[in-house]
């Protein structure tokens, strides 16, 4: 992470005080509630890490029925189809909408899955050396938080027309067992995503810097650039 | 550094996402703040702000109620017709084991956005008016912080979208009066993310017995030697 160096700051916790993450005034060390917003404070959460993995993993868990089970099911005059994400998705291609068979195997597949990839890659790099600057690493988790709640999109697609799909013998659309998987599944990697602490990101350029430099009066040191 | 009184600690920011500490310079309205390692954005005041996001907290709160009763979409197809409304889509799961499912969809597309709306109301309107805070309004704010990613109006808009086009083929659809509103709940819902500065509105919500922050209140060395905040326009 020598490449990091010239990144290396005065971080909150270098200061001996302690920064509220939620409204981002400082406070003494010690403290371990914020006196203006009420929100606890800890200066690195230790814990961040395993909750972190707990969510991953049950949302991981949950995306596997997700993707098995129907997520919708469409009755027509006569004819009765289950179709699964990818199996709807196909099915639009042959329909001829390419677009939104695209829009959906995005938000639903290829999304999800480069979500559990890159918080995988953001938990274990936080210990390891990695050739991805810190700044990267810090654009790949607000790009994570952002996507997260896109994904439900999926979701609400099967309420809408279950809702609106309800043409007596015409044609009726019904929601499967999976959209109840799937919300589980989008929900527990959001989840997993707020319980990172990305100043754990950040910490690896100090702790690089460490041997050579321990004085904690570093504030004069030139810390832009 | 260690010896800090709390005059001091005011004039400090911490960057939420890398802990970098800076020292505070109020960019002038229209201008960020961001931080000087992460470059997120730590301090973006706007004209006007606190009245702007209160009438675009009571659009949202107007959208999404006439939202809830008007059809948001119709169709019709063989001589049956049908039309749903947001309750309806909410509802779409409620027989047997999927309910719960109803009950997420209906907090994350209407319960939340509008509790986010009224709890910044609540908050900001003693604000503007340069009142002290309503009782619980840090405890409010904090709330509706903590809501923000849980208020997915706009992902059910597109959603919206999406169903159109999917069953496009297997019936005539049309728009109701409602997703027009939506569509407009979307557009207003980024405006007014745009207009919120968090450190603004915390400073503001600073607790009566503490001192405000007051640019010419630093006296401590190490402070005056810390960075502050890379300005952007």
């Amino acid at each position: 992470m020598s490449g990091d160096r010239h990144l290396s700051a005065l971080t909150a916790r270098d200061a001996g005080l302690v920064a509220c993450r939620r409204c981002t005034r400082v406070w003494p060390g010690h403290e371990t509630e914020c006196g203006r917003c009420g929100a606890s404070l800890a200066s690195r959460d230790d814990r961040s890490l395993s909750r972190v993995w707990a969510w991953w993993v049950v949302g991981l868990i949950c995306y596997v029925p997700a993707n098995l089970y129907p997520m919708l099911s469409t009755r027509t005059l006569l004819s009765t189809s289950e179709a699964t994400i990818v199996g709807g998705a196909i099915e639009l291609i042959h329909h001829g909408s390419i677009g939104i068979a695209i829009v959906i195997l995005v938000a639903s597949v290829l999304i999800p899955m480069a979500k559990f990839a890159c918080i995988a890659f953001l938990a274990l790099t936080v210990e390891r050396r990695t050739a991805l600057s810190a700044t990267s690493r810090q654009h790949l988790y607000e790009l994570v938080e952002y996507v997260g709640r896109w994904s439900m999109i999926d979701v609400f697609v099967v309420a809408i027309l279950s809702s609106l799909v309800q043409l007596n013998v015409a044609a009726t659309i019904n929601p499967g067992p999976a959209s109840l998987a799937f919300a589980l599944s989008v929900i527990f990697t959001m989840l997993s995503a707020q319980a990172f602490d990305s100043r754990l990101i950040w910490d690896g350029i100090e702790e690089a810097d460490r041997p050579d430099d321990l004085a904690i009066s570093a504030a004069g040191r030139d810390m832009a650039h | 550094m260690t010896v800090l009184d709390h005059d001091d600690l005011l004039n400090l920011i911490a960057c939420p996402h890398c802990d970098a500490l800076h020292r505070v310079q109020r960019p002038s309205n229209g201008e960020q703040a961001v931080c000087r390692r992460c470059h997120a954005v730590l301090i973006a005041p706007r004209r006007r702000a606190g009245m702007t996001i209160i009438m675009l907290s009571v659009s949202v709160m107007i959208l999404v109620l006439g939202a809830l009763w008007f059809p948001f979409l119709t169709i019709s197809r063989s001589g049956f017709h049908n039309d749903a409304s947001l309750l309806d889509a909410a509802f779409a799961f409620s027989s047997g084991p999927l309910l719960p499912l109803s009950l997420a969809v209906l907090a994350l597309i209407v319960v939340v956005p509008l509790a986010r709306v009224m709890l910044i109301v609540y908050v900001l309107l003693p604000v503007v008016f340069d009142r002290a805070p309503f009782p619980g309004a840090r405890e409010a704010f904090r709330l509706s912080e903590a809501l923000q990613p849980w208020s997915m109006a706009e992902v059910f808009a597109l959603g919206c979208a999406v169903a159109l086009v999917k069953i496009a083929d297997l019936a005539l659809i049309g728009f109701g009066p409602a997703f027009w509103m939506f569509a407009g709940l979307v557009v207003i819902i980024v405006v007014q993310d745009n207009f919120m500065c968090r450190w603004s509105i915390w400073s503001s919500l600073e607790p009566e017995d503490e001192p405000k922050f007051k640019p010419t209140s630093m006296t401590d060395p190490e402070i005056m030697n810390l960075p502050s905040p890379e300005a952007k326009a």
